[in-house]
Order: C-alpha cells, then structure tokens, then sequence
C-alpha cells in the first residue's frame, strides 16, 4: 500500500470511529428516551412518571384479564416474572392480546399506581410455529424450547 | 516495492471497467436465472406451503417478504459504504460507479421494508407505526439512501460526487449496528431477530427453509439488478474508450 493510499484509509477509518463515537454518545445519553416503554419493574420502583403519557410493557398475567359484562372494560395485570402492574382500558383489544403474551399499553400512571390505558398493542417474539406442532407439544406438556409447562396447562384448564 | 499489492490480483482487475463489463456479461444470466428460480420457489412454497403461525394464522406469512427486503437493506447499505471506501482509498472508478449503482436499489429495499412491516404491523400488534428503536432506524436508513442519492445528483463532477456521497454513507454506517441490535439494547415493540446464520433458527424447519430461499433469492436478484445498473454506468462513463464504440455500432 501506497503512503497516500495508507492515509486515506486511516481517514476513512477516523471518520467510521468519530460516527460511532458520536451516535454512542448520543445513545448513552438518551438511553431512557430510546426505551420505548416501561417495565413493571420500573413502575413499581418509582422510576415511571406519575400522570405522564407514558407506555408500559410487560406479560399479561395469567388469569388476571377480566372482562366487564355490558362494556368495553377490560382490567389485566402485566408483569416480567418480578413486579406486577395493574391496568385499566376501555377498547378494542388487538387480536393477539391473550394471557401469557407480551402487551405494550400507552396511558398514564396513577398515585396508587394503577395504570390506565388508552391504547394496547400486542407484542410478539419470533418463535414462529405451526398450530399443529402447539397442539401437539402442549399434549406432551412441553413449551416451543422443550421445557415443561407446568403452570400453562393448569392455567388453560380453567378457561 | 514488497508491500505493493496486498491485495488479490482479480481486485486489481476489477477496476478496468472494460474487464468488470466483460465479467459481468458471464456472471448476469447465472445470477438472473437464480434469482427468478428462487424467488418463484420461494413465493410458491411460502404462500401456498409453509404452516401458518399459531397465534397470527396467515399473517405471519409477509414475513417472507419483510424479513429479506429488510436484511438487503442493511447489507447493501454496507455494500455502498465499503464500495465508497474502497473509492476514496484506491481512487477505483468502479467502486464509486458501484456505490453510484447502489443506492435505488438499497432504498427500494428499505422502503419495501417499511412497508411490508406497517402491513404486518396492523393485524398483529394493532398498530401501523410505533416509534421505537428498530422502526425509527430503519427509517432513518431510508432517509440516508434518499440523502446519498440526492447529495450524488446535485454535483455536477461525478469524481466530486463519488467522494461526498462516500463520506456520507460512512458516517451513516453506524446506523447499521444500531439497526441490528436496537431489539437488543432497548426495549421495543419490534420482536428480536428472526434470521441468523450463526444461531439455531426460532422457527421450525419448515418455516426457516422457504424464508433462506427466499432470502438468497434476494441477494440474487439484487445482484442482477446491481450488474444491470452498473453496466449501463460503464458504458455511459466510458462512451469515449473505443471497446464502447466497437460495442455499441456491433448492435
């Protein structure tokens, strides 16, 4: 290589360095705003704004959605397997929303720490499977990474 | 005189837009046919044969489309950059004519990204746009190839041209690792990656195999339309060497 050719690359490389530098900077700065929700951890702990718009995310517990009988009502409780949170909302729900999925719920949280929300979308992860290899791993009572599940099964007999 | 070429020969080669013509003119069918036999497989077999997901029923099927428009995005946005480079390092025509080549391409694919994403989006989470991590950088991909291909038309010099829009796509490179791992590092609606070469696949067998078909069938096409954009660039930048003219009045 050539001493000018040598240069330029060490000037293309400072220039690759500075950008990294630069966004990771900006991205340690902005670490919370990047999140886009909170977790039921974190709301617990105080870390949430009180009254604030704000997104919650986490598992919706099983057994907990109950359902008003004469209107869109819905009370569900989000977790992540440490800290719980209660949620209200009144609306549609999008059709993934079951126990045991992961929801993130916009709105605000309340002094007793209830939180209610305007919107809820359904999160997924990417354990994609066939209804038929579901079927027949719950009946050999197991979950998608092979593991026993002990609490579904008894959970999905009570529906 | 030791240190001279630390580089194969074939990249020295390469760079003679007469010799890179002729290479490609061998390598277009094969990449062309590829592409079409793949895509078709791919299409058939996602849409008519794979299962469907448990929770998301048919839905889930755009991910055929979604995953590898998105994965092309990235990796010719690192192709463009290299290639931008390469151009300022070895001062190689071809590298910039390369990036030049690119950019439509790269920024049809992350639009197709985006696109297939809200559709996708809509049934399954309930939304058609969400601003976190993964969506927002990926729009800002988009943005950088609309940027690089509006900074390369508004010079006049094409060396010039060739010099800016390589600085730019550098410093947008950063945007690719934070594209691949955002899932990763904050919390996002997005779910974590569905492709990797490296870990074994989420999905079961016969979902994962149409999505690689379809995934190399991708990265054939994009070659084609790659080799196509760029042979025309020779030839309009060349249109003054003789191997052009004899070409040209042949037809």
């Amino acid at each position: 290589m050539t001493p000018k050719r040598k240069k330029r690359l060490i000037m293309v490389l400072l220039l690759v360095f500075a950008g990294v530098a630069a966004v990771s900077l900006m991205a340690y700065a902005l670490n919370q705003n990047i999140s886009l929700f909170f977790s039921p951890s974190q709301i617990v702990n105080g870390e949430a704004p009180v009254n604030k718009r704000i997104r919650a995310g986490g598992m919706v517990v099983e057994g907990s959605v109950k359902r008003s009988p004469n209107s869109l009502k819905i009370e569900f409780a989000i977790t992540d397997f440490s800290q719980r949170v209660d949620v209200i909302y009144v609306g549609i729900l999008p059709d993934l929303f079951r126990e045991g999925q992961g929801v993130v719920a916009q709105g605000s949280l309340n002094q007793q720490g209830v939180f209610t929300a305007i919107e809820v979308l359904a999160k997924h992860d990417e354990k994609y499977m066939p209804p038929e290899v579901i079927d027949a791993l719950e009946k050999a009572g197991v979950d998608a990474q092979g593991k026993p599940l002990v609490e579904k099964t008894t959970a999905g007999e009570g529906q | 005189m030791a240190n001279k070429s630390i580089l194969p020969l074939w990249f020295y080669k390469l760079a003679s837009p007469k010799y890179c013509y002729q290479y490609t003119t061998k390598l277009l069918p094969w990449f062309a046919g590829a592409a079409i036999a793949l895509l078709c497989v791919g299409i058939a077999w996602a849409l008519l044969f794979a299962p469907q997901d448990y929770q998301q029923g048919n839905s889930f099927r755009i991910i055929y489309m979604h995953v590898p428009s998105a994965i092309l995005a990235q990796s010719i946005y690192l192709t463009m950059a290299i290639c931008g480079a390469i151009g300022i390092i070895w001062k190689m025509k071809i590298a910039d004519m390369v990036a030049y080549a690119c950019a439509p391409i790269g920024a049809s694919m992350a639009f197709l990204a985006l696109i297939t994403g809200a559709i996708w989006g809509k049934p399954t989470w309930g939304s058609w746009w969400v601003w976190d991590a993964r969506l927002t950088s990926m729009l800002i991909l988009l943005f950088l190839y609309f940027g690089i291909m509006a900074l390369y038309s508004a010079m006049d010099n094409k060396t010039l041209a060739a010099k800016a829009t390589a600085i730019l796509s550098l410093v947008g490179l950063v945007n690719i690792p934070v594209i691949k791992y955002s899932v990763d590092w904050w919390n996002t609606l997005h779910q974590s990656a569905t492709f990797s070469l490296t870990k074994k696949p989420a999905m079961p067998i016969e979902m994962w195999l149409p999505l690689l078909v379809m995934v190399i069938g991708f990265y054939c096409w994009f070659a084609t339309a790659l080799m196509l954009r760029l042979r025309n660039e020779i030839l309009i930048r060349e249109k003054r060497a003789q191997w052009v003219k004899k070409l040209v009045t042949q037809v």
